[in-house]
């Protein structure tokens, strides 16, 4: 493997591992705030790209994908709505089966809404054909959008959750719902928000990586494990080792790859899962302690 | 409870026997292939009751487990081994009865290891994973848990779906049937199918039997009390790792041998077996049944897995039972079939009746 080669993997492995990450974030800023992990977080991803696909062929791009993300935002307030708000206090089975359920609907209402075709945005900038290079490697510049996108992602969350009003009831709202609560917040429409957020960033991952990965109805779940994988690997809740973890995960799917059967790709990434959760459930920055306290 | 906790076993008996001559009589004995095939789903939804209902741990890789046992008993009974006639080892398995010679339906010569050999091969392979798998994630909880048993069943899926010893995307056909004794066979062909209801049927009750007697012991005590509060039960003495174990293995196992069943009586075995949304479907079943109640979970597998043989929800098939997950576990978690339930129904009948 020369040294092109391995800037080439480089570039691959962090383009996917972005998206990873912001997957993973969506799963933190719910767990965050509920304690639930929202299985159908890999169906907000392709919602917002299936829908920004339809609208791009009456709008321009970037109002499709605006409208898009806004859609996607709706539906994660009407999922909070209509289901989650309905069980407090449930067992975490009984989420966790909800949330299971609601992946469910949602996939087989975008199978019969848009079938089984795979479907693609077209590139924000250039064609698929066109290259940048960077440190002697061809990429795609919708690579760089990705990364570009993902990195204002990650920096605008970090501001809201520390600077605004909002951001800051909703972590007075993970740190402890009932002294929140005491405090006047609006802890219920606090959730409802996270919710929303997760959707919105999920969309508008779904659309920078639909014109490289393209979007079938049914690559949400596959999309999640690794997400989740991601927020494992990084501990449950913290977002920023959610976004180091994500994109070490890309690159080591980028690297073996190029070693195994592309049909592993995906074991590959879910035995990283397995032996996570078997050896260090707390993550690779968590202290061993709250591992142990999580897990009991 | 003694002879009592039969009661039900014996009225399924007669259930299954009048259900049977019902539809000859009436001349829809093709309702009997499906029934079968329900059967042997019931099968892995009777142990994944026990390890979610009585254990407490959910499991959403439960075709996993299905699809070891199915796929081993297939490759082992298709596998060619005819050009290895001479080996010394062949000739030695043979002598012991673990190879058979047939011919194929192209009328090709086979030899390859006898049902019995590969269902053994299969049982064993099975909890050998279902150990190893066991020791590593059961003590994980909730969320952990159900990542954890999701991911062992798509690394399953990924495998079947790549390797070529498993077909690939096309699955194992020609499997063939199961001779188990004189006579009586598991095999899917038109003038076996009264007797595979059957044979189905005890297969079913017969597991029945084992879960009705293992949630009576001792180690159903010990599950009840790790389910109602686990700290409490390990303080008592209880082994919580060994019967949380236990029952993980035991489950796997049940669900491998209805794989096992199922692949020789549809003398085929695909990847769509293993899918995530098939595990999913087999806990939507135990959620819809109640969760703690075998009998719920045997009457809703049976009767879920009928309607969706039969093609009854359409293309809304797994739009339908993720539905059904939502709208139990938002209205009635305790599942449809309770007995406080019957018991309100009954008094108020009785009510009605006396004023």
């Amino acid at each position: 493997m020369d040294y092109p080669q391995i800037v080439q993997y480089c570039f691959a492995g962090i383009t996917v591992g972005s998206i990873y990450a912001i997957v993973g974030i969506g799963f933190n800023i719910i767990y965050n705030t509920t304690g639930i992990i929202n299985f159908a977080q890999g169906e907000f991803l392709i919602v917002g790209a299936m829908t920004a696909i339809s609208f791009s062929q009456f709008f321009p791009l970037p109002v499709a994908i605006g409208m898009a993300i806004l859609i996607t935002i709706l539906l994660g307030g009407l999922v909070e709505i209509t289901f989650i708000r309905q069980v407090r206090n449930a067992s975490i089975l009984r989420l966790i089966i909800i949330t299971i359920g609601i992946s469910i609907l949602i996939r087989e209402a975008m199978l019969h809404i848009w079938d089984e075709k795979v479907r693609f945005l077209p590139y924000f900038t250039g064609t698929d054909t066109s290259t940048v290079t960077v440190l002697g490697a061809h990429i795609s510049p919708q690579v760089l959008w990705v990364l570009g996108v993902c990195a204002v992602i990650v920096l605008g969350l970090t501001l809201f959750f520390k600077y605004t009003l909002t951001g800051r009831a909703m972590r007075a709202c993970a740190d402890d719902r009932m002294a929140a609560r005491l405090c006047g917040i609006n802890d219920r429409w606090m959730v409802t928000l996270s919710f929303m957020l997760s959707a919105g960033i999920g969309a508008i991952a779904g659309c920078i990586i639909s014109p490289i990965a393209q979007t079938q109805y049914d690559m949400g779940a596959p999309l999640a494990i690794k997400g989740f994988t991601a927020a494992i690997l990084g501990g449950l809740g913290n977002s920023m080792a959610a976004v180091a973890a994500g994109l070490f995960l890309g690159l080591m799917e980028a690297f073996m790859v190029s070693q195994f059967d592309v049909a592993y790709k995906e074991a590959v990434s879910i035995v990283i899962l397995l032996l996570i959760l078997v050896f260090r459930p707390s993550g690779i920055f968590g202290r061993h302690e709250i591992n142990v306290l999580r897990t009991m | 409870m003694g002879f009592r906790k039969y009661i039900p076993v014996i009225v399924t008996a007669l259930m299954v026997v009048g259900l049977q001559i019902v539809l000859s009589l009436t001349g829809a004995t093709y309702y009997l292939t499906q029934i079968t095939m329900s059967a042997y789903y019931a099968l892995v939804v009777i142990g994944l009751c026990l390890l979610m209902g009585y254990a407490g741990q959910v499991s959403l890789g439960h075709a996993g487990f299905f699809a070891i046992g199915g796929y081993t008993s297939a490759v082992l009974t298709t596998c060619n081994l005819i050009a290895y006639r001479d080996n010394s080892l062949i000739a030695w398995c043979g002598s012991l009865g673990l190879v058979t010679q047939w011919t194929d339906i192209y009328g090709k010569d086979i030899l390859s290891f006898s049902p019995w050999a590969a269902l053994a091969a299969a049982l064993l392979l099975t909890s050998l994973i279902a150990v190893l798998i066991g020791v590593s994630i059961i003590h994980l909880k909730g969320h952990y848990l159900a990542m954890a048993t999701l991911g062992f069943g798509l690394i399953i899926y990924r495998i079947v779906l790549g390797a070529q010893i498993f077909g690939q995307a096309d699955g194992i056909s020609n499997v063939p049937p199961f001779g188990l004794f004189d006579g009586l066979q598991v095999n899917g062909r038109l003038p076996f199918r009264t007797q595979n209801y059957y044979i189905a049927w005890v297969m079913v009750i017969t597991t029945m039997m084992l879960a009705i007697n293992l949630i009576d012991s001792h180690i159903g005590r010990a599950l009840r009390s790790i389910h109602q509060n686990e700290e409490a039960a390990h303080s008592l003495g209880v082994n919580t790792y060994r019967c949380k174990l236990f029952t993980f293995v035991l489950s796997a196992l049940i669900a491998a041998a209805g794989g096992i069943f199922l692949t020789h009586y549809n003398g085929s075995i695909g990847p769509s077996e293993v899918t995530v949304m098939k595990s999913i479907r087999y806990v939507a079943i135990v959620a819809v049944g109640g969760m703690a109640n075998l009998w719920g979970a045997l009457f809703m597998g049976i009767l879920l897995n009928f309607l969706s043989l039969r093609g009854v929800f359409g293309s809304y098939d797994d739009a339908v039972f993720g539905a059904i997950l939502i709208g139990i576990m938002l209205l009635a978690p305790q599942g449809l079939l309770r007995k406080p339930d019957f018991r309100a129904v009954l008094s108020f009948l009785s009510k009605r009746s006396h004023g």
